[in-house]
């Protein structure tokens, strides 16, 4: 990476580890991120192979017992929404792209920044510590209930539980900073002439996700630090017998817990949006559509958290307003999807691997959408709760965001990122691979979960209609799924830290984009722009009638305008 | 098409599995739609030499008609679907017919255990009959349950009756169910609970009246009290296994 601002080469430990460069931190997230991700799909593998085959030592671990079951599949929910999603989706995009593609040399804020990852790898390291210490890492389920994550007498790992909720409440925190630093750049680092309808929608949706998470975790991180005292200074805020009310716990958890798959969800269509009008060659269907549709998404969000509790002992009467705003969301989604899939029309559509994912991203996260209605709607969610068709249902959201919205990302920036293209066809397999197995891990879930099995279960033998060989062989074929999907993550892996070095050299624009981030050198020089772009249009201007070329970039001046 | 999974055995059964089916139906239409839709895009509009993009701001009148009436029809949908939900939900959870018998239902780490009224047909009363791990009721009659936790959250799940309802320390629950078919059937426990999580199993045996009245017989004479205690495959073994793995 050339600096050419700077009169001397920093050090290592300044130009990696303490840098206040938007795009280093970035990477810092990037990394720790990916690591996570391979550390939650090693927790799938060994939790999926137990539930496969029953009380055999598993490779690569050994026998899984229940406390280590509840660990695992604790863990790997935790993991893979607040230490992969997150940090990927929101703070290694959100700091790469936003100053980049709004024309800016920073973020608003680079200390807070640089706080925020610091702030962030800390938390990691808190998380991972308590699967070492005494009663091993915590076991009550992502959602912590109370009186369970509240006493270690029930839960029989106190260190690991309080070390989990220390985690969760310091990760928040480094979100809050790098949410605030989102925000502020947006609004007040636009280039010359960018208006706030010519922001990519990315940006737009990084920046959205950040207001609904600050907006949300606010009563959740109350609500840890009661917990907390719960745990450590034996206050009785969740004990019914002083007075306390573990219900409390789960409205503070799901008010932010359902916004948050949005703010996660958020980035992910922005990156999809981004790559689709690229490799369609064409101007977003409705740019405005997307924006009040996300903006709808994001506002009802917040009201719809109780259809996680329809059967938890709230006043059942709750329960109809809840499933009414629950299904009212389908309307802004669904046509936000419609909106993508106009796109395509009218388009030349290039299949290279980042718009295969984006396409994947559509096709897939439909299905999660349209399994959505079945536990909204209440009278079926009393038999779906809790459910494998609820862990099939928010898989087919999740790992469509979480995985195949990254890797739409990542394939499409990575030429900018590290100025080297990625090789095609390892790509390609890497794609075929992820969406198969995908596909045939959560499949069979559905049917298990119809068919009543129920979650957190490391063992269906004391069930003698869940114990049914044809339900075995289902969970078996989804664990095989699951193989086949980890397997086909090493074509990615080895193709991402081989073409680092030996990929062909990517030009500043390789994909012919209009966006402001591929105005510059790939990958982009210390303080981005050699000289502050201005903008004179939207971020979508492909197949603009009148132009020899089908991109017209943001930053390039009227005069070469031949409108018809 | 519940039924093809699993058994429904109680007066409601049928009316969450009709529910399921109008949403996997409506549902279903959507999905092949989209589904349809974007694959015939994108195999229409690939990119071919000599064809390029048509500009298209997806603003003009003409075109946003094809967003615009399946938005409509989707609200359309909705409408639908929430009054049945809705109407299946108040059913079972917001209204309470008359009871025949009532039974309390305790939840524990890792057990659960019933109380039923004795011959008296009184709960409360010295002559209740306790069991763990097992519940025995009469097909035809409407049970209301009291459902207490003692330590953690439970949730008290019978797959086969579609009933479905934690248990929280400090409250008592009330609902109801008819069992209708002659059966035995799993309780599970369907919200985390700790360690045992996976142990917490019990039976519900649904019986004809005259069984019923055997068991009543049974289960309320001491000296044959030995056998309400369940030979069940379910209890002994799971605190067994609890045991071994306590550090």
């Amino acid at each position: 990476m050339s600096t050419q601002l700077h009169a001397a080469e920093p050090g290592i430990f300044r130009k990696y580890l303490w840098s206040t460069d938007h795009k280093i931190i970035s990477m810092q997230y990037l990394f720790t991120g990916m690591v996570m991700g391979l550390v939650g799909g090693y927790l799938a593998y060994v939790f999926r192979m137990q539930l496969a085959f029953p009380n055999r030592d598993v490779p690569g671990f050994g026998l899984v017992t229940p406390g280590k079951y509840n660990a695992l599949v604790t863990m790997h929910g935790t993991i893979m929404i607040f230490w992969v999603a997150m940090p990927v989706l929101v703070a290694a995009f959100g700091n790469f792209l936003i100053p980049l593609m709004i024309g800016c040399d920073d973020m608003a804020f680079p200390r807070i920044n640089r706080l925020s990852y610091q702030i962030f790898f800390f938390s990691t390291v808190v998380l991972l510590s308590s699967f070492l210490v005494k009663g091993g890492a915590f076991g009550g389920s992502w959602t912590a209930y109370p009186p369970l994550s509240a006493k270690g007498a029930y839960n029989l790992t106190p260190a690991g539980a309080s070390l989990w909720l220390i985690a969760v409440v310091l990760e928040f925190v480094a979100f809050l900073l790098g949410g605030v630093n989102f925000v502020v750049t947006a609004m007040n680092g636009r280039a010359p002439g960018m208006k706030m309808y010519d922001l990519p929608m990315v940006v737009w949706l990084i920046v959205l996700a950040s207001i609904m998470f600050m907006a949300s975790v606010g009563p959740l991180v109350a609500g840890a630090v009661m917990l907390l005292f719960d745990q450590t200074l034996a206050t009785g805020f969740y004990d019914p017998a002083r007075g306390g009310d573990p219900l409390l716990w789960q409205h503070l958890f799901w008010f932010f817990g359902h916004p948050e798959v949005y703010v996660v969800l958020l980035p992910a269509i922005g990156i999809v949006a981004d790559v689709l009008a690229v490799f369609a060659r064409k101007k977003l269907f409705g740019y405005r559509t997307i924006l009040y549709t996300a903006w709808a998404t994001a506002v009802l969000s917040f009201v719809v958290w109780a259809h996680h509790q329809f059967i938890a002992g709230i006043d059942p009467r709750m329960a109809n307003i809840f499933s009414i705003t629950t299904l009212i969301i389908s309307i802004p989604i669904a046509e936000m999807v419609f909106v993508y899939i106009a796109t395509l029309y009218g388009g030349s559509i290039r299949f290279t691997t980042p718009m295969l994912w984006a396409l994947a991203f559509i096709a897939e996260f439909l299905i999660g959408g349209v399994t959505g209605i079945f536990l909204g709607a209440s009278g079926a969610d009393i038999y779906l709760h809790d459910t494998y068709f609820v862990i099939a249902h928010f898989h087919y959201t999740f790992v469509p965001i979480a995985v195949i919205g990254t890797f739409a990302g990542l394939t499409f920036w990575y030429p900018k990122m590290f100025g080297r293209m990625m090789n095609e066809t390892l790509g390609k397999i890497h794609f075929w691979g992820t969406i198969v197995g995908f596909n045939v891990v959560f499949i069979p879930l559905f049917i298990t979960g119809a068919a009543g099995d129920q979650r957190r279960v490391y063992n269906y033998a004391l069930f003698p209609e869940q114990a049914r060989p044809e339900l075995q062989h289902l969970r078996t074929l989804s664990t095989i799924g699951l193989l086949v999907m980890l397997a086909s993550q090493l074509p990615f892996l080895f193709n991402f830290i081989w073409s680092l070095r030996h990929g062909e050299r990517a030009e500043a624009n390789p994909w012919r984009s209009n966006t402001l981030e591929w105005t510059v050198a790939s990958p982009p020089p210390h303080g981005n722009f050699a000289e502050m772009p201005t903008v004179y249009r939207g971020p979508y201007e492909y197949g603009t009638p009148g132009r020899s070329e089908d991109y017209w970039p943001q930053n390039v001046p009227d005069e070469v305008l031949q409108r018809p | 098409m519940l039924q093809r999974f699993l058994t429904g055995a109680s007066s409601y059964s049928h009316s969450v599995d009709h529910l399921i089916f109008l949403v996997a139906a409506i549902v279903g239409f959507w999905l092949l739609a989209a589904e349809g839709a974007l694959f015939w895009l994108m195999f229409k509009f690939r990119h071919r030499e000599g064809r390029g993009p048509q500009y298209i701001t997806g603003e003009e009148k003409h075109l946003t008609r094809w967003i615009s009436i399946p938005h409509s029809l989707v609200i359309l949908c909705d409408i639908v679907i929430i009054v049945y939900a809705v109407t299946v939900w108040v059913n079972i959870k917001q209204t309470l017919p008359p009871a025949g018998q009532t039974v309390r239902i305790y939840g524990q780490q890792w057990t659960w255990s019933f109380q039923q009224p004795g011959p008296d047909g009184v709960l409360d009363t010295a002559d209740d009959i306790r069991t763990v791990g097992e519940l025995h009721v009469r097909a035809g009659t409407t049970y209301h349950f009291e459902l207490v936790s003692r330590d953690t959250v439970h949730s008290f799940s019978v797959p086969a009756f579609r009933l479905k309802q934690d248990a929280l320390p400090g409250r008592v629950i009330t609902g109801w169910f008819l069992p209708t078919r002659p059966g035995t059937y799993d309780i599970q426990c369907t919200q985390m609970c700790g360690l045992g999580h996976a142990l917490m199993a019990a039976r519900v045996v649904v019986e004809t009246p005259q069984e019923h009245a055997a068991w009543l017989q049974r289960a309320s004479n001491p000296s044959l009290a030995a056998q309400t205690v369940p030979p069940a495959t379910a209890v002994a073994p799971a605190i067994a296994t609890v045991a071994e793995v306590r550090p």
